[in-house]
């Protein structure tokens, strides 16, 4: 069988260096199986973080050529394999040892965010009645995986790390679903325009662009909530009836 | 011996469906929870669930109800199951579901704007909730995101070794942080194990590293009775090719959709062989086949919807007869239905969104134009910790178990859609009672002795030098178990098994790592043997007691049905001499409003 070089990142919060790793590959393999390959032969232990190589846990995300990728969805014939492949962990996030980086902020802003609020029950069997198409555009948000490559490509967490004010795609996503959910009741504008700094997002699209889940982020999800926020905030005449009633 | 202690009223071991569900339960009584993952919070396995959660709502079929759900699940797993958590089960199903969409999962509707449901095998009627064909990743996200604001201690990337007790009871467990390495020492009330399957102990398999039978293992150790070890569910349809995704799962949804099964002949072979139990209940040609998968009531199921077992047997014929597709499996078609269907294409799209993406992505293949080539993939397991039906309460006082973990409800063979339905009902009343068994009991006495002892077993393969890679056994395991232990069994091949598992035993505590203990896969690698080898010897030995075929259990030595092996489970327990031992308990006799609930569903 065919050998490809995969030149892997390994170190950790204090510093690292590529060591090339050569081994033999196979018609159908992905990234990971070669990382998995590694690992058995030649790197016990080397850290990568997997579960379940399937494309639908969003575990195994790392930059692949450069790329945000899920390692299990990234077969080999679809890289140059004439030269090593590098393999190196998301950017945005610290790095706890070789691939693996330590992604808790992201649990930690979740949290924050106002929770599921559903309207009393108003079908005569004391559940809902929702029709398919309410349901669908919220569903297109909810296939989302947790794999954090939209946080690991925007700019505005990896380049500027404003991890603290600015709540990352994924979360926009989030609120979004939760806000265009037919059953909510919660109010979270206020809480994007303030505290998670919806502002910030420019729209470049690079979240869209490689999420796995081809989930439309910015024109589905992002543009509606900066609409509804600079409705509320920023029309005149509301802005006016603020001012006189003193609300937020 | 340096680590940190925690305390909690309730200790949940897993993060998955059951685990989850139980954790919410247990903090809604208002106790302290602590909730352990051995990955990241809302990566479990239960993502991959996809098909749906089986809950007799009767929105759209009106004849559906938790009757003839339970006698259902029964036929199912060959009456072999424990006919109070079938029957508990058929009948809070419902309720888990709109629990489910109170907390914000958003299922398919049907046109009156309910929650959809459809058809599965060995269900009589279209019973399954879903969402696409992405179910899993719905409820897992909806428990987590509900979970997150309840104050859970939720401890992610951390592994459980040992279960302490105190005078038999569990009063906490030894574990160390997967990312970092440094041991933490938890105190608990009760302990609920929630841990999931043991499909790693075979080399083909739809499940992913976590599922090294763990919990099964621990309470197993901790002097547990497990029960019906022996039935291994192989799911008909994995993926065959390419080699790297070989077992990764194609969802039964495909085949509830309309999908068929060809051999390389393009027979329909699933119409040569209809089981007895099932003979009224099948089409008797593919036209009725199509209109059930369509929704017509008067029309009976295809024999692509019969139980799991059979299917996976049909297809291990298949290709053991030479008549299989290229890379040894065969084929599963739902591009067909564009003779029947206008706008097939965007159809199968949108009902099997996943698969579409599965196939495409890492196999080449569009669905929507040409067939699938699946073949069997070991997938679920039956057995496991015996419970109370009730309260989800193992033999050892202080310790629950739910979800796959636990043992009893499905019986010989599970069918699809229980499993999610199983999480949820039996992970609120394993978190409900955990709770109560909290409140009643005061904390426990840690034996220092055995955390030390844990921490050093924990901390052996650094110590030792030029042993061998764990990997290797954890390979040569996997191999030999596909081999001798799968879908077709015979005497010889499972006591050669026992003898290479009883080698593999004496070779797992001698290997080593390198490295230091930071997100060490080799480590962590070392440290699964025990859990794996443990349930790898429960399965042989219980299929070697069990002489006959029956549900997931097909012995060729043995091919037929046998009365006799009816009435009573298998249970596994360590004995006094630290050997395994297999011993009958005989299944309580069911009462007779149950017993007359079946027959009026024959």
């Amino acid at each position: 069988m065919p050998k490809a070089t995969f030149r892997i990142s390994r170190g950790d919060a204090k510093g690292s260096q590529f060591v090339d790793y050569s081994t033999e590959v196979e018609d159908g393999m992905v990234v990971l199986d070669a990382v998995h390959q590694i690992q058995a032969e030649s790197a016990g232990d080397m850290a990568v973080r997997w579960n379940c190589k399937a494309g639908k846990c969003g575990s195994c995300s790392a930059e692949i050529n450069g790329m945000p990728k899920l390692m299990c969805m990234t077969r080999l014939s679809d890289l140059p394999l004439d030269q090593p492949v590098t393999i190196e962990p998301l950017k945005a996030f610290p790095r706890i040892r070789d691939l693996v980086t330590d992604v808790s902020w992201n649990y930690e802003v979740k949290k924050k965010i106002k929770k599921f609020k559903p309207r009393a029950p108003d079908a005569p069997d004391g559940t809902w009645r929702i029709q398919q198409e309410d349901v669908e555009r919220v569903q297109e948000f909810r296939k989302c995986i947790e794999c954090y490559l939209c946080q690991d490509v925007c700019h505005v967490l990896r380049d500027h790390r404003l991890h603290p004010e600015f709540i990352g795609p994924r979360f926009l996503i989030y609120t979004a679903a939760l806000e265009m959910h037919p059953l909510d009741t919660e109010d979270r504008l206020a809480d994007l325009k303030k505290r998670d700094g919806i502002g910030y997002c420019n729209i470049t699209k690079c979240c869209t662009k490689v999420c796995p889940e081809e989930i439309h982020i910015t024109d589905n999800g992002i543009i509606p909530l900066k609409e509804r926020v600079v409705d509320r905030y920023y029309d005149p005449l509301k802005r006016f009836l603020r001012v006189i009633t003193g609300g937020d | 011996m340096q680590y940190e202690t925690r305390e909690h009223d309730v200790l949940v071991i897993g993060a998955g469906g059951a685990g989850l569900r139980a954790a919410i339960e247990a903090s809604a009584a208002g106790v302290k929870v602590g909730l352990i993952c051995k990955s990241l919070l809302g990566k479990a396995h239960t993502v991959m669930a996809e098909g749906g959660m089986a809950a007799a709502m009767a929105n759209v079929d009106d004849r559906d109800s938790w009757r003839v759900h339970f006698a259902d699940t029964m036929r199912g797993g060959g009456y072999l199951n424990n006919w109070r958590m079938a029957e508990l089960h058929a009948k809070e199903a419902p309720d888990r579901v709109r629990e489910l969409e109170a907390w914000g999962a958003l299922f398919d509707r049907t046109k009156d704007g309910r929650i959809l449901q459809r058809n599965f095998g060995g269900h009589r009627y279209p019973r399954l909730a879903h969402v696409g064909d992405r179910t899993g990743l719905e409820m897992i996200r909806t428990l987590q995101d509900h979970g997150i604001h309840l104050g859970l201690d939720v401890f992610m990337e951390t592994t459980v070794t040992t279960l302490l007790q105190d005078d038999g009871r569990v009063v906490g467990c030894v574990g160390y942080d997967r990312q970092r390495g440094y041991v933490i020492v938890f105190k608990a009330r009760a302990v609920v194990i929630a841990t999931g399957g043991i499909g790693r102990a075979f080399k083909i398999t739809s499940n992913s590293w976590e599922y090294t039978g763990d919990g099964q293992s621990l309470a197993y150790q901790a002097g547990a009775d497990l029960m019906d070890m022996e039935f291994v569910q192989f799911h008909p349809t994995g993926m065959v090719w390419p080699p790297s995704v070989r077992g990764i799962l194609v969802t039964e949804g495909v085949r509830g959709e309309g999908g068929i099964l060809k051999n390389k002949e393009g027979r329909r072979f699933m119409f040569d062989d209809i089981p007895d139990l099932y003979k009224n209940q099948v089409a008797t040609d593919p036209e009725e086949g199509w209109r059930y998968t369509q929704g017509d009531k008067n029309a009976r199921r295809p024999p692509e919807l019969l139980t799991r077992d059979h299917v996976a047997r049909c297809i291990n014929r298949e290709v053991k007869a030479g008549r299989g597709s290229p890379h040894g499996g065969v084929f599963l078609d739902i591009a067909w239905i564009k003779e029947k269907l206008p706008n097939a294409e965007e159809h199968i799209k949108k009902k099997l969104p996943s698969m579409y993406h599965q196939f495409i992505k890492l196999a080449g293949v569009d669905i929507t134009k040409e067939p699938m080539e699946i073949g069997p993939t070991t997938h679920y397991m039956m057995g496991g910790v015996r419970v109370d039906g009730d309260t989800q309460m193992s033999s050892v006082p202080g310790l629950f178990a739910a979800g796959e973990a636990a043992a009893g409800l499905h019986g010989a063979n599970r069918l699809g859609g229980n499993s999610l339905s199983d999480l949820l009902v039996f992970g609120k009343r394993a978190g409900e009672y955990a709770a109560k068994w909290a409140k009643d009991n005061s904390a426990g006495r840690i034996d220092e002795s055995k955390v030390d002892g844990a921490i050093k077993d924990m901390l052996a393969p650094f110590d030792r030098e030029a042993g061998e890679n764990p990997y290797t056994i954890q390979h040569e395991l996997q191999d030999f178990m596909q081999k001798l232990v799968g879908i077709v069994r015979q005497e010889s091949e499972l006591v050669e098994a026992v003898g290479l598992i009883e080698k593999l035993k004496e070779r797992a505590p001698k290997v080593s790592v390198a490295g230091n203990r930071e997100y060490n896969a080799g480590w962590h690698t070392a440290l699964d043997l025990s859990s794996l080898l443990t349930v790898a010897e429960a399965i042989t030995r219980s299929a070697i007691e069990r002489k006959e075929s029956r549900g997931a259990q097909f012995r060729e030595d043995y091919p037929k049905k046998d009365a006799a092996y009816g009435t009573f489970n298998y249970v596994t327990s360590k004995g006094p001499d630290g050997q395994m031992q297999i011993r009958k308990e005989t299944i309580r006799e069911l009462p007779a409003e149950l017993a007359q609930v079946i027959k009026e569903n024959e």
